[in-house]
């Protein structure tokens, strides 16, 4: 039990994530299919930010431009730096170090999955209008009724 | 080979980066041209450069091998690989080659279909989509595959959307077709992310290695496994997933229906061949049951259930997007089975699915352009009035149903012969059952269009009114294309074969 509330960030992401995807199949409105769609793909961004979290890891930030710079334009780290954040001090990570720091590769992933989630949502909000301005109605029942005549004679107009 | 010489070096080096990075730049240019005819022929222009291209890219993996594109010059695993080896590199040519195809049929097509105002952004979405799938087929990072899975289908949400013009329901269509494929997409990267919590890795290549190691994985990998197969599943249409597919590709307009039926429930099965048998392995337990149990069983609930709904259907267009689905059952079946015959047997068929539907739909386009033909029965007397489309249509029809000598037959008697070798009797019969399901829906509509006088309007009977050229010439380039398969196959069945050999690590 006390295993399960120590990971109690898994518990909500399973939660938001059956929430979204109930959501989507439970309800005949477009916008609010869309939002549960949304809070589905969140929870999966939220899994992620979770796996990134290194227990006792500290935030992997590094100072630039503290030694210089290398041939190449990249910041040269040669000892542990102090850096204040949070109001407390931390040293991060570089060589000669062992200090722990939270997995930063996840956050990345994230951004990208975030861009491509707004992007589809985007999408099917401006769809949602579409069918508005055709159907007069964002209701899936109603658009179903208005297409009988169609699907039943397989033809447009 | 004496063709490499001519290709500059440079093309080869870095052909991998061009592929994918040409369509997605030259995107952003094609949606500012003002003249629809010059965002047409820039599109154009393209599509045959990149065909250019993954040719050579192909050529030249027969001749090397697999070849490894560091993006940006970082090392794999860390580093974003680009990996054209005996898998991607057929998929590679036949996402291009059916991109320049269509193309040659948009001229016409859009004009009847599209806005003048919408035609530029048409053909920026249909470049968005195209370097999708040339990406996803290409990179060898699980994240990458997501990334390009999402650029694909936001783009051919708004293309499907676009046969608003044409039938209504194409919004509707669309908006299903983004909620599942959106699932779907979602389902993929959960599964990512527990990939990424087993190995620590994003590199497909590194996953195979660690998981090998680990012998499969805790349980973490088995959930991995499953929620890929179901992401995957919803994108390749795989039965019961299959129900955004024949809205999206009866109401789209008639081009992006003949690209997206030829290249984008193949994407997403190549990466599931990729995933299954390369990132993970059949020699898993878990993974051969799902195989077993998931995969085999679907397919062929598919092939059956598909082809019975194909048959009751009023609309031909979506008559041919049941038999898609009835179709992804075959390649799943060969999947499914994992020898190394039944593996080739349905990336063939794959291949040539690609080919037989793709010329299908770009004949139905034709047909509706001139007469407005959707419905079965309008097809009374075709074989009159549009003769050469009715031929293209009939001989990629007999080669869907199976017939020898066509690409069909090829590929269903390689999967009967591999299913039979591996002693799976019931599902040689479940094929030549569902063959001949085919041949009572493709047959229908070519009854009616030999043996029938064509309709009389106001007293006068349809004259013949043949589409135009430029409609013509692609549907049968594909269908004399589906006929050299079905006459001369050693070459394409080596491909084939090459590409199970890469994936079962028999070669």
């Amino acid at each position: 039990m006390s295993e399960l509330f120590s990971q109690y960030n898994y518990i909500v992401v399973i939660v938001l994530m059956m929430t979204g995807l109930y959501v989507v199949f439970a309800s005949r409105n477009l916008i609010k299919k869309l939002a549960g769609l949304s809070v589905f793909q969140t929870s999966v961004f939220l899994l992620y930010i979770t796996v990134a979290k290194v227990s006792g890891g500290q935030p992997p930030i590094l100072l630039k431009d503290k030694y210089g710079k290398d041939g190449d334009g990249h910041a040269l780290l040669d000892g542990p730096i102090e850096v204040a954040a949070g109001g407390a001090s931390y040293i991060l990570p570089g060589p000669g170090t062992d200090v722990l720091y939270s997995n930063p590769l996840p956050h990345v992933l994230i951004l990208t999955a975030i861009v491509v989630g707004v992007a589809t949502l985007a999408i099917g909000l401006a769809l949602t209008v579409r069918i508005r301005e055709v159907y007069h109605t964002i209701e899936e029942d109603e658009i179903e009724a208005a297409d009988f005549v169609y699907n039943l004679e397989g033809t447009a107009d | 080979m004496a063709l490499l010489s001519y290709i500059p070096d440079w093309l080869l080096t870095h052909g991998p980066a061009f592929l994918m990075a040409l369509p997605l730049i030259m995107a952003a240019v094609v949606a500012l041209l003002p003249n629809r005819r010059v965002a047409w022929a820039t599109t154009f222009v393209i599509s045959a450069i990149l065909t250019l291209t993954a040719l050579a890219l192909a050529l030249y993996n027969m001749e090397v091998g697999t070849t490894i594109y560091r993006m940006g010059g970082w090392a794999p695993p860390h580093g974003i690989s680009l990996v054209v080896d005996a898998l991607s590199a057929p998929l590679l040519v036949l996402i291009a080659l059916m991109s320049f195809v269509t193309l040659i049929y948009a001229l016409p097509a859009t004009i009847a279909e599209i806005k003048p105002n919408k035609r530029a952004p048409f053909y920026a979405a249909f470049l968005l989509c195209v370097a999708g799938l040339l990406g996803m087929v290409i990179t060898g990072d699980a994240f990458n595959v997501f990334v390009f899975l999402e650029v694909s289908s936001i783009s051919t949400y708004v293309l499907v959307a676009m046969g608003a013009a044409r039938d209504r329901r194409a919004l509707s269509a669309a908006y299903n077709y983004l909620i599942l494929g959106s699932i779907g997409a979602t389902f993929f990267v959960i599964g990512i992310g527990f990939l990424y919590m087993e190995t620590g890795t994003l590199n497909m290549a590194d996953m195979a290695r660690i998981l090998a190691d680990l012998d499969g994985g805790s349980r973490v990998a088995r959930v991995a496994f499953g929620f890929i197969v179901i992401g995957l599943g919803l994108k390749l249409a795989m039965f019961p997933l299959h129900t955004w597919l024949p809205g999206a590709y009866a109401y789209s307009p008639t081009p992006v229906t003949a690209f997206l039926a030829s290249t984008a429930t193949k994407a997403a099965l190549y990466l599931l061949l990729r995933f299954v048998f390369f990132v993970f392995d059949p020699s898993f337990a878990y993974v051969a049951d799902v195989l077993m149990f998931v995969i085999v069983a679907l397919g062929v609930i598919g092939m059956v259930v598909a082809s019975l709904l194909a048959i009751f259907q009023t609309d031909m267009r979506r008559v041919l997007a049941f038999s898609s689905v009835a179709q992804v059952g075959y390649m799943l079946l060969g999947v499914g089975i994992a020898t190394t015959a039944s593996v080739a047997a349905g990336y063939l068929h794959l291949l040539n699915h690609a080919i037989i539907k793709g010329g299908l739909f770009l004949a139905l386009g034709a047909m509706w352009y001139r007469f407005g033909i959707t419905r079965v029965e309008d097809f009374r007397g075709l074989g009159k009035t549009m003769p050469w489309t009715m031929g293209a249509f009939t001989i990629s029809g007999l080669s869907l149903i199976g017939v020898p000598f066509t690409a069909g037959f090829v590929s269903k008697v390689n999967l009967v012969f591999a299913a039979a070798n591996a002693g799976w009797w019931w599902a040689v019969g479940i094929v030549m059952l569902t063959s001949i399901l085919a041949l009572i829906y493709i047959g229908r509509a070519l009854l009616l269009a030999y043996f029938q006088s064509p309709p009389e309007i106001d007293g006068h009977v349809v004259a013949r009114h043949e589409a135009p050229y430029t409609m013509l010439l692609p549907m049968w380039m594909l269908a004399i294309g589906s006929i050299i398969i079905g006459v001369s196959n050693d070459q394409i069945v080596g491909v084939a074969t090459r590409a199970a050999e890469l994936l079962l690590g028999t070669g």
